[in-house]
């Protein structure tokens, strides 16, 4: 029962992770339907900024994630701006190689800059966050993600329910003509959803780094993992994503505890082949509607 | 009217026929005959053996790209699995090879044949799914073979890996690298001529019109779900093809290469090749596998450059880094690939000397 | 007539490089008037007023000759993000609502010219002028029946307080009360915003009433211009767009056809 329990509580705290990470990946989806093969990569860039920043810059942690923020920030619009741009309205194929394209020049760059070791963070989260319930422990640096899960998954609501911006950004997704004759700025959405999505990734690989150190095959492996997390929330749906984690992340514990650890990375993918056949549109997606 | 001889400058079909004609004057069929004469008798002597690997190969992963070719560029359904289908065939003719004692000659097909059944499992999904959806599904595919691949140990010997027994043509054997040349580009041409028919038949207007349209060939009369399946089993059976050969060839093989980095290898060599096109899959396989050795070669000297390697800097990434950059810059550039870059080519050549 | 808000001139518009489907459009829109554009299917109406709000490139469309001068600025060719902010909006064919947004949620979108202002102002202006939408604010567009898309339309383009606005045939598909409430609104918003109008109309009759002045397309030019009251006396205009004989009887559709063949302006 113990075992079970602790099994519980980690598969939750993973699947938490897998669902913020998940986040930004949806974020594009829904406002530019490209499926971002490069995700992984965005992880582990924001990892290692963060990384060079706290280890070898020598900065505060407060303002080294503000700096990474900013920097991915930055990062996001630029892909945007010079990859994804000349390809709107192109073939999905072209669309999806480019972003795998992507992944392969920034995993080479993250290389060759900072090798392929495992690096860690130095400690810096207050043990004010560690927490004995029974004989269940759980470590400081998975209460500090449910707390970001929930901030972030607050804050992206009220971003995409009451402020303007997030009010566009819908708009585009739903309808681009309309929303192109209303004046709304089309380009500069695209743009923002990639910045947005590129600091939420950023972020969400700070803290898996914290968790299992910062590699950048673990971290690339992991934006992988984000497509059943995604097809199980449903591609556009945000809050789809954090319960699509967490269920991925109870499956994958529970079979590496249970039945076998090998089998434990590839569950996730059986159970997508098996939702894509019975619910294409995973949990919480929007049934696309297709007339003729 | 007489009918030219060399590049005709316009479009002078006059019959259907002539639009499915696979050459459109007599010159071009010669040069290309020509062309595979010399290749086969000059090469295996010219070449050294470094050389002749290479070229081998490319003919090896030739042949496996034609295959996905025709089912991303003909009939528009992305996969991502075909590295691990690629794997299957590499196995399955592994396996007929060691433990049924079966001559290449049946292995080989046979691999294919079984790869080709897996591949219309995977491609099943593709009866309900489009787009993307497909394509999650095949790299989930991906994942799963590797997986069964690695783990069934009794079968596939997991990460020992097998060994396999040299091949025999009529008491022959057939080793070393000339000898192979032989063998696989004997099996690329007639893998090309086939898929270039294929594609000329009512089952490639099938492909095509389910690229364009799949709805409105529904509306045809077209029974999409069979006919993508039937593509999802020629591209499986190019890709077993081809892994079994490259079996033989590399004489042991283990689990390791057929992974999601080989898939995005072969979808590479279809689009910088040129989609829907078939010398394109050729053309896209000797640019990757010579980038390949290329990067191979200009990381190692850049390893032993003095200053480079008093950097502490390991160079070894800057391969993955130049084929992304390859791949980006094709997409953007050249999305048609290399194919039209050679049709641009020989048509400035059409008019010479004089052109306007 | 006057002072002169819109003026096109000699105006070309070309499709993907090679189909031509404005030969030469010529109008202009005085400042606080209602104006209407008739014609037939396909005679260019609509792909005038996009020629206007910049959205045919989305279609790849052109401007390939003459010139849009708004307020003095020449706006041809124009991103629509930089011909919104000058004052043009366009309500496109077909009541294109924001799906998954709510109502109100939709209404803000029209904001998007000038985000950050205040727009709660905005939202009770439209929502005076259409109270059915009040009760369904929090309504999911997709949900909403026809009549209330069309007021719903109309009241996002309304809270970008354009100078210029322009309905792609509003009456589609609406029952003929529904009609008659959508154009006094419609006149109502003229007299008291003093916003200029430009009205694309299937229905004639009722484009006719509530309009100042009139152009009849064919073919992608103009065929025929004036006010409305002389286009409504027009006996061609009755005949084909009325459907009125000389006689004020209504001819049956075949003899209006028959006798359109014989009778082209063009």
């Amino acid at each position: 029962m113990e075992f079970f329990l602790q099994l519980l509580v980690n598969g939750v705290c993973i699947g938490l992770l897998y669902g913020i990470s998940a986040m930004g990946f949806v974020m594009i989806f829904k406002a530019s339907s490209v499926l971002n093969f490069a995700h992984g990569e965005l992880l582990a860039l924001g990892a290692f900024f963060f990384l060079s920043l706290v280890t070898w810059g020598k900065i505060p942690v407060a303002a080294a994630f503000l700096l990474t923020l900013i920097g991915c920030f930055v990062l996001g619009v630029l892909i945007e701006k010079f990859f994804l741009r000349p390809l709107i309205g192109e073939k999905l194929i072209f669309v999806i190689m480019l972003t795998v394209g992507l992944a392969a020049m920034f995993k080479g760059l993250i290389l060759l800059v900072w090798g392929g070791n495992l690096h860690t963070y130095p400690e810096f989260l207050p043990a004010s966050l560690e927490f004995h319930l029974g004989s269940i422990y759980i470590a400081p640096v998975y209460s500090a993600t449910l707390v970001i899960s929930v901030v972030f998954l607050v804050l992206f609501g009220l971003f995409f329910k009451k402020s303007s911006q997030g009010i566009f950004m819908r708009s585009v997704a739903d309808n681009q003509k309309a929303a192109l004759s209303l004046g709304v700025h089309v380009r500069r959405v695209f743009a923002l959803s990639w910045a947005i999505a590129a600091m939420v990734a950023c972020m969400s690989g700070i803290v898996l780094g914290i968790i299992n150190g910062v590699n950048v095959h673990d971290l690339s492996a992991i934006g992988l993992k984000v497509f059943p997390v995604v097809i199980l929330g449903g591609l556009d749906s945000i809050g789809g994503a954090i319960i699509g984690g967490i269920i991925i992340g109870l499956l994958e514990t529970f079979t590496g505890g249970y039945l076998s650890p090998s089998l434990r990375d590839v569950v996730p993918y059986i159970v997508l082949v098996f939702i894509l056949m019975v619910k294409p549109y995973g949990l919480f997606g929007l049934v696309e509607i297709e007339r003729v | 009217m007489k009918k030219p001889s060399f590049h005709p400058c316009g479009n002078f079909r006059e019959t259907y026929a002539e639009e499915l004609a696979i050459f459109d004057t007599w010159f071009g069929r010669v040069s290309l005959i020509v062309f595979l004469l010399l290749l086969f008798c000059l090469a295996p002597l010219m070449l050294d053996r470094y050389l002749l690997y290479i070229l081998n190969s490319i003919g090896i992963m030739a042949i496996a790209a034609i295959g996905l070719n025709i089912l991303i560029g003909y009939t528009g359904q992305i996969s991502l699995g075909h590295g691990a289908f690629f794997g299957v065939g590499a196995y399955a003719g592994a396996i007929l090879a060691t433990r049924l004692n079966l001559p290449f000659f049946v292995c080989i097909p046979a691999a294919g044949l079984i790869t080709a059944m897996v591949g219309m499992i995977f491609g099943i999904p593709s009866g309900r799914l489009k787009g993307l959806y497909l394509t999650i599904a095949t790299l989930a595919g991906q994942f799963i073979i590797e997986y069964v691949l690695i783990q069934w140990e009794s079968l596939t010997k997991g990460t020992m890996g097998i060994t396999l027994p040299e091949p025999q043509v009529l008491g022959v054997n057939i080793s070393g690298d000339k000898a192979f040349f032989f063998l696989i580009f004997a099996c690329l041409v007639c893998m090309t001529w086939f898929a270039v028919n294929i594609m000329r038949s009512k089952y490639g207007r099938a492909f095509v019109a389910i690229r364009d349209n799949d709805r409105a060939a529904e509306g045809m009369g077209i029974p999409i779900f069979r006919y993508k399946l039937l593509s999802f089993a020629i591209s499986s059976f190019y890709a077993g093809f081809a892994g079994s050969l490259w079996a033989y060839y590399m004489v042991s093989i283990t689990t390791e290469p057929f992974n999601l980095a080989l898939s995005v290898e072969f979808i590479a060599m279809v689009i910088i090749g040129g989609m829907g096109n078939i010398p394109g899959a050729i053309f896209g396989a000797t640019f990757i596998t010579v980038l390949n050795e290329l990067l191979r070669f200009a990381t190692g000297a850049l390893m032993n450059v003095g200053w480079i390697a008093g950097l502490g800097l390991n160079m070894a990434p800057l391969r993955e880094f130049v084929f992304g950059l390859a791949i980006v810059l094709f997409i953007l550039l050249e999305p048609k690939g290399l194919a039209e870059l050679w049709r641009i080519v020989r048509s400035s050549f059409r008019l010479w000397p004089f052109s306007y | 007539m006057g002072e002169i808000l819109l003026q096109l001139n000699n105006i070309s518009v070309v499709y993907s490089d090679v189909i031509q489907v404005l030969k030469g459009v010529s109008l202009s829109v005085a400042n606080g008037h209602i104006v209407s554009l008739l014609g037939s299917n396909g005679a260019g109406k609509t792909t005038t007023l996009k020629a206007i709000s910049g959205l045919l490139k989305p279609e790849n469309g052109e401007v390939t000759d003459g010139s849009i001068i708004f307020n003095g600025v020449n706006i041809q060719n124009q991103a629509p993000e930089f011909i919104t902010r000058q004052g043009i909006i366009q309500v496109l064919e077909g009541r294109q609502p924001f799906k998954y947004l709510t109502i109100e949620e939709n209404l803000r979108v029209g904001t998007a010219t000038r985000p950050g202002k205040p727009y709660k102002e905005d939202l009770e202006m439209v929502y005076s002028y259409f109270p059915a939408l009040v009760k369904r604010k929090k309504a999911l567009a997709g949900y909403c029946s026809g009549g209330e898309l069309q007021m719903l339309v109309i009241g996002r383009a309304l809270m970008a307080h354009p100078q210029l606005l322009m309905l792609d045939e509003p009456s589609l598909g609406l029952a003929p009360l529904v009609v008659q409430e959508i154009f006094r609104i419609i006149r109502k918003i003229n007299e008291e915003h003093g916003t200029t109008i430009v009205l694309v109309e299937q229905n004639a009759h009722m484009a006719l009433q509530v309009a100042h002045y009139g152009y009849v397309m064919e073919n992608g030019k103009i065929v025929m211009e004036g006010t409305a009251r002389e286009l409504a006396d027009n006996p061609d205009v009755k005949e084909f767009y009325l459907g009125m004989a000389a006689s004020g009887i209504a001819k049956s559709y075949k003899d209006v056809k028959s006798y359109r063949r014989r009778k082209r302006w063009l």
